[in-house]
């Protein structure tokens, strides 16, 4: 047993270890953003904090109008997040419970469009989207093409993001019983009523852990806006960070606020159901 | 109910990826449709002839990621996956703390390790180092000399390298919770059946649970050359700074302005494409296979 114990330790001061490295960018951040530049520009960041001041966010917030980018970012993830799953929902209805011939050519066309990175699509995909024309719509629509709107932006995260929820909710809903589609026929009931009253609701797990996950990288977003959205105001929250850049070019101590006060939510979110975000990725890699 | 998913995920995924190899046979600026001209393989040509350093260096770079995140980053996070598996005290707070990056997008990754890593005045390296004086400071970001040099003008720049540490960071975590997944799904009786035999922990891993595990371990190539391949929004954020182009940096650089070439933006994305495609498909007869016996 001394050598189980012995062995239990040094695991544990090994994940410790990599724990507190893994860590530290991260404590840097949200250090450094409490500081003033005055004072980590003599001490360093890695010094002992002797002021601590919330200036840096609000400096951070107003110039770089984090205002406006939440309106914008919201007004993107929420209706995205929404369609995605409702759209891949009913392929993987489709797919995963009734044999028909091109089954598996469809799932495989879903799952490996999700895997193309979005550069091999972006020039072609620009073109169309400065050539199609949409009607104004306060916010959603200012441009008069889909190119630079908050909709042509939400169209492109559902297509492409439909990919993976199709490929999780399907196999998810594989495991549910067969016998649910005959007892449906049995009572007559519609194809609809079969998704919507007894399949999607018992798919509501992987629906809950999807949507975390979902929510996370629609939100991470930085390629897709920064090619398709024409005015910086109407970039959303994490793309908007290009622009800081500039911005904040010498005053590191900004840097860490506005990136702050950008990874609130995900992080959030995350602590608050970090076993559904765990099981969303697990769920789409364990099983195919 | 098939029908307008369908269309959607077609006519803006799959169709883009099928023009992307019609533009990269023709020369277009991007104005009028009539002024599309077919060239046939002339934009490849010039790829390879003219534009031949900034392809290699990018692919080059690539490569580099790829490696990384595939020799470093990967066994780590299956070694902190194994570790993890055997349910110490404190399991789910290791898990927790390792898997906070991936939470984060890489553009804001970027920010930080910018700010808090990088910053040549207060930096934790150059705070490490004693060089944050003016005058001795080290630019991380900015120095674009090699550290490892490979063949005539090519190599591994200071500044990738430095962009290439929180690419690492972030993906152990990922591969960390993609691999606890399938440690999880492991039958008991496996290990069980190694320990009666006699064989050592290395052993059992290596022999037994390692290749039963066959279908996480292609989900895990696959993912970590994807990422390689698409990196992009790190180094866009960071202003991409000389020596730090990747493939999908050139793609994308001929999209606006007045210079742009669609074409040529084109023929890399075809590149890209095919080198996606590659694994893609390796993935795809991996796991529909399985699923069919």
């Amino acid at each position: 047993m001394l050598t189980t114990d012995r062995n239990r330790t040094l695991t544990h001061v090994f994940l410790i270890a990599m724990v507190v490295i893994w860590m530290i960018p991260l404590v840097g951040m949200v250090v450094s953003a409490f500081r003033p530049f005055a004072e980590t520009a003599t001490d360093g960041f890695f010094s002992w904090p002797n002021t601590l001041t919330l200036d840096n966010f609000r400096d951070a917030y107003e110039r770089g109008n984090m205002g406006r980018h939440w309106i914008v970012t919201f007004a993107i993830v929420i209706p995205s997040v929404v369609i995605v799953l409702f759209l891949s929902s009913m392929v993987a209805f489709a797919v995963s419970r009734y044999s028909w011939r091109f089954n598996i050519a469809l799932l495989m066309l879903f799952t490996a469009g999700n895997l193309l990175p979005p550069q091999t699509i972006i020039q072609p995909l620009f073109q169309i989207y400065n050539r199609v024309p949409l009607p104004e719509f306060p916010l959603y629509s200012t441009s008069g093409e889909l190119r630079g709107s908050l909709i042509g932006l939400i169209l492109i995260h559902v297509a492409f993001q439909s990919g993976f929820c199709t490929f999780v909710l399907s196999n998810y809903m594989k495991t549910l019983p067969k016998e649910l589609n005959e007892a449906a026929v049995v009572d007559g009931a519609s194809l609809w009523r079969l998704y919507w009253q007894i399949i999607l609701p018992l798919t509501r797990p992987a629906l809950a852990a999807l949507a975390t996950l979902q929510f996370a990288w629609i939100y991470n977003d930085y390629f897709w806006a920064v090619v398709l959205i024409q005015q910086g105001d109407d970039l959303p929250i994490t793309s908007s960070l290009g622009q800081l850049a500039g911005e904040f070019f010498t005053d590191d101590n900004l840097v860490s606020a506005g990136s702050l006060i950008v990874v609130m939510p995900t992080v959030l979110i995350y602590l608050a159901l970090r076993k559904q975000f765990i099981a969303g990725l697990s769920v789409g890699a364990s099983k195919g | 109910m098939v029908g307008i998913p369908t269309v959607l995920h077609v006519g803006l995924v799959w169709i883009p990826a099928v023009l992307t190899f019609y533009l990269s046979l023709n020369r277009w600026n991007g104005f009028r449709l009539s002024q599309i001209q077919w060239v046939g393989f002339r934009n490849y040509n010039q790829l390879f002839t003219v534009f031949e350093k900034d392809l290699y260096e990018a692919l080059l770079n690539n490569l580099w990621v790829l490696l990384a995140l595939f020799f470093i980053a990967t066994p780590l996070g299956i070694f902190v996956a194994y570790l993890l598996d055997k349910e110490l005290k404190g399991t789910a707070v290791y898990q927790s703390l390792m898997y906070f990056p991936v939470v984060l997008s890489l553009a804001v990754v970027g920010f930080i390790w910018k700010a808090v890593i990088y910053s040549p005045r207060q930096g934790l390296f150059n705070t490490v180092l004693g060089r944050t004086e003016e005058g001795n400071q080290i630019d991380w970001l900015g120095d674009s000399s090699f550290v490892i040099p490979f063949i005539g003008d090519y190599g591994l720049s200071r500044n990738f390298l430095a962009i290439i540490l929180p690419m690492i960071w972030r993906h152990v975590g990922y591969i960390m919770v993609l691999y606890l997944a399938g440690l999880k799904s492991v039958d008991p009786a496996l290990r069980e059946a190694a320990a009666i035999d006699g064989a050592s922990e290395w052993q059992t891993f290596r022999r037994v649970i390692f290749p039963s595990l066959k279908p996480v371990n292609v989900v895990i190539v696959v993912i970590t050359v994807i990422e390689a391949l698409r990196v992009f929004d790190i180094i866009d954020v960071l202003n991409n700074p000389i020596g730090t182009d990747v493939l999908s940096l050139l793609v994308t650089e001929s999209i606006v302005g007045e210079s742009s070439n669609i074409g040529r933006g084109s023929a890399y994305g075809v590149i890209l494409l095919l080198l996606c495609l590659v694994f893609v498909i390796w993935y795809l007869r991996s796991s529909f296979r399985e699923e069919d016996s």
